[in-house]
């Protein structure tokens, strides 16, 4: 065998490779784009080619009738007025849970990192134990204390059991960026005279937007998504969307439209996919700080 | 730990020439005081109702609390319930699987994804999009999906292949791995991601220096690469195991616990047990049960992780 041969069959062996390789990936992403598709293709379907054709089958004559009816008429047991209003629910839930975490969770992270005080670690060890435990252990209790002070079934109820839970995540986020920072940084207005509030404001908050971006999107994603406190602790009119989707989707009156409820299915799952195609740089960031440091 | 009182030796200096007693005090502890309502809240909605469910698995409470406690007959009660022995055996069967297929899976796509592809972002967003779903909205596509009228199977029928069959999602003995497939699908792009960055982390110099000796690139993932991503598989396995103990939505949405009780997870059992028989005793020792699988997991991670941190301090 001579020289050239034996490059040109590595070569070939090469390029065989990566063809195998880039085959699988692509084999793979149409695996997991399957369910989407098939999803939005039966959504702009009518109920008629649903029933007579198949899973996969391109929309022949692609309406968005069903989106408009999931959005404004799609029943829940007898009350047919769509997913608007609960969207429009998990929207104003949204904005202060996420806010108020968010705001929270800088201030602890702040308070951990740059102006320690003896028996900060056991506060922090404190306030971490919440990122693991299972919620089922605080159902019953939460349930109670919201009766007992009125807020059962109610948005400014639902909005403090996420806040409260969402503390420890956003306290994690942030101590784990600050301690990130450079001590001078601090040391420096402390010299200055400033205070704790003003050091946080003036120096810390203005250097903290990459954290700030990932424990929002975290947070929105998990408050949108939220099933469990959303069926435990609302229902009728103040359910958020993903306990209405499911409603919907259950509800057994009338002819069953399955059109309208991957509709249904796509609406809901709009705003957290949107920011997952606009911020998925931070949003892999809140996932691996989110669950890998402790 | 920092042992100096910043505040207070700025105070010493005079710069708190207007500090009363008061506002020096506050301006001393600002630290403690801004944590000191996220501390208290935790204590009461954390440790406080940790403590308060475990009161109530010991009590007779039904559908309101009640305190005529019972000793341990709620957790006897909850062992000899049939749903129940069905929950805990469906919990082992979906997270072995659940855990053992995405660990694979994620394993394999990161290698790939590791090969210095051209498009790598391209094909990580796709992997990793089910993520950002709600497991309703992933429990509601996959039902649809595999709804043996009008999905999969009928998809394989109409493609010529009458006697095909596949009805998992009604068949009391299969309905669970529905389950774990749903799970598998939403779950395995972000096993990638975290198997992702600890490839990342291998120093190329020894996989270079093994090609050098003629190492095949299967040997080098096998000996070199597979064995130092030890740390990445614990994380791997404890994120997943909490995953699966949690489980809830994703049963609800795609089986509600069917067909026949077949699928109940303890998650679902427990919310069932409480909210929907009335029976908030019995739910509670069910909350604690899965409270305390969570725990054994998580803690000897934390604790390990926690020293890790003050060793590298």
């Amino acid at each position: 065998m001579t020289h050239d041969s034996i490059v040109l069959e590595r070569g070939g062996r090469y390029h065989l490779r990566r063809v195998f390789i880039y085959c699988c990936l692509i084999f793979i992403a149409g695996v997991y784009l399957l369910p989407l598709v098939v999803v939005v293709f039966t959504s702009l379907k009518n109920i008629d080619e649903i029933r007579n054709g198949s899973l996969l089958s391109l929309p022949k004559a692609p309406t968005l009738e069903a989106w408009q009816q999931a959005w404004s008429d799609a029943c829940i047991g007898l009350q047919c007025s769509g997913l608007k209003g609960f969207f429009l629910n998990s929207m104003i839930l949204i904005v202060p849970a996420v806010g108020l975490s968010t705001a929270i969770g800088a201030i602890n992270g702040f308070a951990l990192t740059h102006w320690k005080f003896r028996g900060s670690n056991v506060i922090f060890a404190l306030l971490l134990f919440g990122v693991f435990i299972p919620f089922q252990i605080i159902l019953i209790p939460m349930a109670r204390s919201l009766g007992a002070v009125g807020l059962a079934n109610t948005m400014p109820g639902l909005i403090l059991v996420h806040v409260v839970y969402g503390i420890p995540f956003t306290t994690l986020f942030f101590r784990n960026y600050f301690v990130s920072l450079p001590a001078e940084l601090v040391k420096a207005a402390k010299v200055d005279g400033a205070g704790f509030y003003q050091t946080f404001f003036r120096v810390i908050l203005p250097i903290s937007m990459p954290c700030i971006v990932v424990a929002v999107i975290w947070q929105f994603t998990n408050i949108w998504n939220d099933f469990l406190f959303g069926t435990t602790f609302t229902s009728g009119d103040n359910v958020p969307v993903t306990v209405a989707l499911n409603n919907i989707v259950n509800t057994t009156t009338g002819v069953k439209r399955y059109n309208v409820d991957m509709a249904a299915v796509v609406l809901t799952a709009l705003p957290t996919i949107a920011i997952y195609v606009l911020a998925g740089k931070y949003f892999l960031r809140g996932l691996m700080a989110g669950s890998v440091k402790g | 730990m920092s042992t100096t009182f910043p505040v207070l030796q700025t105070a010493k200096r005079g710069q708190w020439r207007e500090g009363s007693g008061v506002k020096l005090w506050l301006a001393r502890n600002a630290s403690q005081l801004a944590l000191a309502p996220s501390v208290a809240i935790t204590l009461l909605a954390v440790y406080g109702f940790m403590v308060w469910t475990g009161v109530v698995s010991f009590t007779a409470s039904k559908m309101l609390p009640s305190y005529e406690f019972v000793g341990l007959d709620q957790y006897w009660r909850l062992w000899s319930n049939p749903i129940w022995r069905i929950a805990v055996d469906n919990i082992f069967i979906f997270a072995i699987l659940f855990i053992a297929i995405a660990s694979v899976i994620g394993m394999a796509l990161a290698i790939l994804v590791d090969q210095k592809i051209r498009a790598e972002g391209f094909f990580r967003t796709i992997y990793l999009y089910p993520m950002a779903l709600s497991f309703i909205v992933t429990g509601t596509a996959w039902k649809w999906i595999l709804n043996p009228g009008l999905g999969i199977e009928r998809m394989v029928r109409l493609w010529g292949w009458d006697s095909f069959r596949f009805d998992w999602l009604v068949d009391p003995r299969f309905a669970i791995y529905t389950l774990v497939m749903a799970g598998v699908w939403q779950s395995s792009g972000f096993v990638m991601a975290l198997f992702l960055a600890a490839l990342r982390g291998i120093d190329e110099d020894i996989t270079k220096a093994a090609r050098l000796d003629g190492a095949g690139s299967f040997q080098i993932y096998r000996r070199i690469i597979i064995p130092q991503l030890g740390p990445a598989f614990l994380t791997v396995f404890v994120i997943l195991t909490q995953q699966a103990v949690k489980s809830f939505d994703l049963v609800v949405a795609l089986t509600a616990g069917g067909p026949g009780n077949s699928t109940h997870l303890p998650a679902t059992f427990m919310y069932m047990q409480t909210f929907g028989r009335d029976q908030m005793a019995v739910g509670a020792a069910s909350a604690m049960m899965i409270f305390m699988t969570v725990t054994a997991v998580v803690t000897p991670y934390l604790y390990s992780d926690v020293r890790k941190q003050r060793d590298d301090a």
